[in-house]
């Protein structure tokens, strides 16, 4: 396989098939970290809470929360919309850079698809416990019942993002196990006991054959052309959730667009946050490059710089529209009682993602370890800022209220991210958190120790051209 | 069924394409290939035909799509049309986001189910693999005793390259 001697290496350091899978197995069949039973503990404990605060929840009723007649979503529709953005990078990295041919898909593709089905579960309880009694759920659903059948409602925004979000978590995860079959294979190859009777089990019966490849492949191939147009329907039948009421200040067609464009931006703020303590917890540095948080980096600013774009455009069409309710809108979130949070939300998504045009910046793994925190936060702000500055003063002023979350609110939110990192640890334990047969597929092409070769061949001058192929300490000068 | 297999073990996937090329050219039948990851070329030299699974997966797309508008057209247009602000009841720009999430849906679950079916992986099944090693960094060419000439073809895969070649007894 010929790659070009001035890419950069996606694996550095000396490698062989062997040595991949040795790596990336060490950290299921290895015990774990101390690092590891720590962050276990404190996301299971954060779990506890949840459990906690959700029981609490169902025993005494929705009242719990600190919503109000007017403001009838708050912070459960922010996480809601939060968690939904966030589990928007995995699918995106999997399928969009798959029918790309991305190679260095390959390193972080598994462990930010885990994370978009993590994240998508959280966001599903949200909408799950805002309905009230999710014991009666299955009401969302078109099935037969005694009220005549009286069918759900094709035409409510509401219904489709049922179908939306369980199909893109269904969809999600045949995607992303289709992909581990092969990988829990070779876990299974090299267990005995106990370990190997449930990786067998787990593993389907994989052989590696010819024939599976082949079929393998075109399944991958087709899923990925199908998740594509998902990943952007999800988040845009989320945002008409918004776009088709008749609020001022969600009513704008810019919607859909807006929100696809802040879910990337923010999935890959979280994939950045999780892959970057990975790498150094798990040992996984020649794999995860800083050449791979680079790309991910000009990822954040693309997008960073679609949805500043967005905020901006959405305030000048407020006040081109000539609606007085549609600028008081507006105005109200910038300079109203709730200004705070509009210029957290300014200054982390709009300000911030410009550092990364300094590639200093982008290769700094503090810098971006920061960053990606603050693009984390001003996300979840933006919805806080749609969501709670829109509704809060209405058309009617003597209904005009504030609304602050009660204890059970933010115990929820403080339990979600319980919920997702606990799952997140047991996935980095029990599965091979980089895909291991994708990324032997690309080494021959992208690692530095082949890339050597076809200079020497050729005659190139490396030192010249791509320096950080020869000397791999230049890959952590700025670490 | 168990049957006798000479297996040829090799460290790379250039000797391996190597070796398939000139073993079919000798007019020896290759059972099957075994690598750790998917070599690309090695289906079009082992005269493999195209998967039909796109052809599955299109008209598993088909079926959801069909399903789903009949679905929504008869639930709110004949079953139980419901008269919202004079709106006509067969609002069909409204049944476009549930049709394309059930056709996605259906299609993605369709296929998956038809490929683990016909490579016969279902939970719990033993594997039928040649070497242990196949998983993780070597490739196999298996090659059935029965009809073939043992130590010609064993010689043959040691001139191309191959670190091993075993006779085993197994089921592939």
């Amino acid at each position: 396989m010929y790659e070009s001697p001035i890419r950069r290496p996606l694996i550095t350091g000396e490698t062989s098939y062997a040595k991949i899978t040795e790596d990336i197995a060490q950290t299921v069949e290895g015990k774990p970290t101390k690092w590891w039973y720590l962050g276990f503990t404190v996301s299971a404990a954060a779990l506890g809470l949840w459990f906690l605060t959700v029981g609490y929840l169902l025993f005494t009723g929705v009242g719990v929360w600190g919503l109000n007649k007017t403001v009838d979503w708050g912070w459960d529709i922010t996480n809601f919309v939060w968690w939904v953005g966030i589990g928007h990078a995995g699918t995106l990295i999997s399928a969009i850079l798959l029918l790309f041919r991305q190679k260095w898909r390959t390193a972080v593709n598994r462990s930010a698809e885990a994370m978009t089905i993590f994240a998508v579960i959280c966001a599903g309880s949200y909408p799950l416990l805002h309905a009230g009694r999710p014991w009666v759920i299955y009401w969302v659903f078109p099935l037969p019942n005694t009220y005549g059948s009286l069918w759900a409602n094709f035409n409510s925004p509401l219904l489709w993002d049922v179908f939306a979000i369980s199909t893109y978590l269904t969809v999600s995860i045949v995607f992303w196990y289709v992909g581990l079959i092969p990988d829990l294979a070779t876990i299974r190859d090299r267990a005995s006991g106990l370990r190997r009777k449930i990786y067998s089990f787990f593993s389907f019966g994989w052989n590696g054959s010819a024939k599976a490849w082949q079929r393998f492949e075109s399944v991958s191939l087709i899923l990925a052309g199908l998740a594509t147009p998902l990943v952007l329907s999800v988040h845009s039948i989320v945002s008409m959730d918004f776009a088709t009421s008749v609020v001022p200040g969600w009513h704008t067609t810019i919607f859909p667009p807006y929100f696809v464009a802040g879910a990337v931006f923010s999935g890959f703020a979280m994939v950045l946050t999780l892959i970057i303590i990975m790498r150094k917890a798990m040992r996984l540095e020649q794999y995860i490059t800083i050449n791979h948080i680079d790309v991910m980096n000009k990822i954040i600013l693309v997008t960073g710089s679609i949805v500043g774009s967005a905020y901006i455009t959405e305030f000048f069409i407020a006040w081109y529209s000539a609606v007085p309710y549609e600028r008081y809108a507006f105005i109200n979130r910038a300079f109203g009682p709730y200004w705070w949070a509009y210029w957290a939300m300014m200054t982390c998504n709009v300000i911030t993602p410009q550092l990364f045009w300094s590639q200093k910046l982008r290769r700094n793994i503090t810098a971006v370890f920061i960053i990606s925190i603050f693009v984390n936060i001003g996300m979840w702000f933006e919805r806080f800022v749609i969501i709670v500055t829109s509704l809060h003063r209405d058309y009617l002023p003597s209904s005009w209220v504030m609304y602050s979350p009660s204890w059970v609110e933010i115990g929820m939110f403080i339990g979600s991210q319980g919920l997702f990192f606990t799952l997140f640890f047991l996935f980095a334990k029990f599965a091979p958190v980089i895909a291991m047969a994708e990324v032997k597929s690309v080494a021959k092409s992208s690692a530095s120790q082949y890339i050597k070769k076809t200079a020497e061949k050729e005659g190139v001058d490396l030192k010249e051209l791509n320096p950080q192929v020869v000397v791999p300490q230049l890959m952590d000068q700025y670490e | 069924m168990s049957k006798h297999y000479i297996i040829g073990v090799f460290g790379d996937e250039e000797p391996l394409l190597e070796a398939v090329k000139e073993v079919r050219a000798s007019g020896t039948r290759i059972h099957e290939v075994y690598t750790p990851f998917p070599v690309h070329g090695l289906d079009d030299l082992l005269g493999y035909k195209r998967s039909r699974l796109p052809k599955a997966a299109f008209l598993f797309g088909c079926l959801g799509f069909i399903l789903s508008i009949t679905m929504q057209a008869w639930m709110l247009g004949i079953d139980w049309p419901m008269n919202i602000g004079g709106k006509p009841p067969l609002a069909w720009p409204d049944f476009v986001p549930v049709s394309f999430e059930l056709t996605v849906l259906i299609t993605a679950l369709g296929m998956v189910g038809t490929y683990l079916v016909v490579c016969d992986f279902i939970p719990g099944n033993e594997a039928k693999i040649p070497d242990l090693r196949v998983t993780s960094h070597k490739f196999c060419i298996a090659i059935e005793r029965e009809g073939t000439n043992a130590a010609a073809v064993t010689a043959l895969l040691n001139r191309l390259g191959a670190e091993e070649v075993h006779e085993k007894e197994l089921e592939l």
